[in-house]
């Protein structure tokens, strides 16, 4: 699609992109591409001379089992996160998409943790269930239940699962609600003049008629889990127990810290930007499809 | 709907409600807890009902800042959070807005190779470029300041996208009208453009306002001054690892703090927050 109606100027449309352009430059492909190139140097232990390694750095990667420990969790965290967000969002939303009185008001009430920081969600729910002075974790003890999060690292995976599924009700709330609304009253009628009793309805038409927002709302999740989480992890549990909460980009910030293997750390950013890529072209590629709000 | 619904209703408003006490918990227990005594909190004996330290914690955690991990004020931490999502939020807006404006009313050449390049961004989040970019900046010697916590987030293909989108269902009409009363590409876009792009500009702000008051990761590794960091980085250090000497009022404090921007962003305003999220979506 192009505009018709144009403006002649040889010099300003390029005056006009030259600020995104530059920043674009330096601060986007610049660094990607040194991250490219450093994942196919080694440098020696003294930082004196570097050289090309072709693919060793990945196949390092790929046979350290810690990298391989990482890639295992962080797809298990984002379908945790995701599935057990989107269930509950989902629930909540055909809930107020009924005609009830305040519903705007629930609206309102559901949809503000979105602006909640990822680190602050980490610091509001380390507090709660804090082993020593969490105030759930006294009834969990009370229950018989040995809870010590910063010990135990399922307890710890667990809560930083909860934890992310809570910051992300909100989103998928607000977008399963515009999913529902855009569907015509008029096929549930249909179905229910058909004889279809309301659960039945739920999982033969509006399950079906939603399954581009659920398709969709799976992929933004699972993006926000990648790479979202790390004020979460960073504020809950640092990665700890052991490595029991290490994400990829966990793995990236905190290998980088140490200060470590260059190349190492480069090809860790190379896998995950591979994964953005795949990601994001999923995501267009069904973007098109997705409903009309 | 269609059968009668009398009892469902009731159960849907119940439904709903639960809903809303499990999103709200953590907060009431985060404000709660600012407004009562550490050593209280500290020994697990917690109240859940309102203490009465409302007004020296806040106080304390404004101006001052905890006595131990930081001795920033939060106070500044806010200004610097401020700064920075206030310059992201425009800073993208702006050089979005006027790429979109070239890419769509001008032919030139390397037009799509310019657009692709910037929309292939999308696929570089700062998380994959963390270290490198960390080190552009530090030889263009912008740690510790404002251009450097905001430049390396400042460019969006999303806004570029949105505006393109935009700029391409405004009728043709309007351009030949405002040709025709002698205006050239400047004037157009600044007397026709601009005001018609006010509504998406808005919805677009609100998001871009939240994105930047809630950037972390990025804010954690290029600001070591302790007058430098931004709220979400503050929160953290606030947080040691040797329990005994958090203070948990003034970390709570510092929570509902950071927290209470951006939610009354969204409540306040929120037809263009949603509007805005749906936008950028697409």
């Amino acid at each position: 699609m192009q505009k018709q109606a144009i403006f002649q100027s040889k010099l300003l449309p390029y005056a006009l992109v030259a600020p995104q352009l530059a920043i674009v430059l330096i601060f986007f492909y610049w660094p990607a591409l040194q991250a490219v190139i450093q994942s196919f140097l080694l440098q020696d232990a003294f930082g004196l001379s570097t050289s090309f390694v072709w693919f060793d750095n990945y196949i390092e990667l790929f046979k350290d089992p810690a990298y391989f420990e990482a890639v295992v969790r962080t797809f298990f965290f984002s379908f945790a996160i995701a599935i057990s967000s989107l269930s509950f969002a989902l629930l909540l939303a055909v809930m107020a998409d009924k005609p009830l009185r305040g519903s705007m008001l629930y609206r309102t009430l559901l949809i503000w943790p979105y602006a909640v920081a990822p680190p602050v969600v980490g610091v509001l729910w380390i507090f709660m269930l804090h082993p020593s002075l969490g105030v759930i974790s006294r009834y969990l003890r009370a229950a018989g239940i040995d809870w010590n999060p910063l010990l135990d690292g399922n307890q710890a995976a667990g809560l930083i699962i909860l934890a992310a599924a809570w910051k992300q009700i909100s989103y998928n709330f607000l977008f399963f609600l515009a999913g529902l609304q855009a569907i015509p009253k008029s096929v549930f009628e249909a179905a229910a003049i058909d004889g279809a009793r309301p659960m039945r309805r739920f999982w033969t038409v509006t399950f079906p008629l939603l399954s581009p927002t659920i398709f969709f709302l799976l992929v933004v999740n699972i993006v926000y889990a990648f790479f979202d989480t790390f004020g979460i992890i960073d504020t809950m549990t640092r990665g700890g127990p052991g490595t029991s909460t290490v994400t990829l980009v966990y793995k990236v910030y905190s290998d980088g810290l140490l200060g470590g293997n260059l190349g190492s750390s480069a090809a860790q950013s190379v896998v995950l930007m591979i994964m953005v890529i795949v990601l994001t072209g999923i995501q267009f590629r069904f973007v098109e499809r997705k409903v009309t709000y | 709907m269609v059968e009668d619904e009398g009892i469902r209703r009731y159960v849907a408003h119940f439904i709903l409600w639960i809903g809303i006490a499990i999103v709200a918990f953590p907060v009431y227990i985060a404000i709660i807890a600012s407004t009562q005594d550490n050593a209280l909190i500290a020994n697990g004996q917690m109240s859940l009902l309102p203490g009465g330290h409302f007004f020296e914690v806040y106080y304390q955690t404004i101006f001052v800042g905890t006595s131990g991990s930081t001795r920033e004020p939060v106070g500044n931490m806010m200004l610097n959070s401020l700064v920075m999502a206030l310059a992201i939020a425009i800073g993208k807006i702006a050089i979005s807005i006027i790429s979109a404006y070239a890419i769509v009313y001008f032919r030139f050449p390397f037009r799509m190779s310019i657009f692709w390049i910037i929309f292939i961004t999308l696929m570089l989040p700062v998380e994959v470029r963390i270290y490198p970019t960390y080190k552009i900046v530090a030889d263009l010697h912008m740690l510790d300041s404002y251009a450097g916590l905001a430049l390396p987030l400042i460019a969006s293909a999303t806004a570029t996208l949105l505006f393109r989108q935009f700029f391409m269902t405004v009728p043709d009409e309007l351009l030949e009208a405002s040709r025709i009363d002698g205006a050239g590409p400047l004037r157009f876009f600044w007397d026709t453009l601009l005001p018609l792009s006010r509504t998406n500009m808005a919805a677009l702000f609100v998001i871009l306002f939240i994105l930047g008051w809630n950037q972390y990761l990025w804010p954690l590794l290029i600001t070591t001054r302790d007058d430098m960091q931004t709220i979400q980085v503050g929160i953290r250090k606030m947080i040691t690892t040797t329990d005994a000497l958090t203070e948990w009022p003034i970390v709570m404090a510092t929570a509902v703090l950071a927290m209470l921007p951006p939610v009354f962003v969204v409540v306040a305003m929120q037809k263009l927050f949603v509007r805005g999220l749906v936008e950028t979506e697409k």
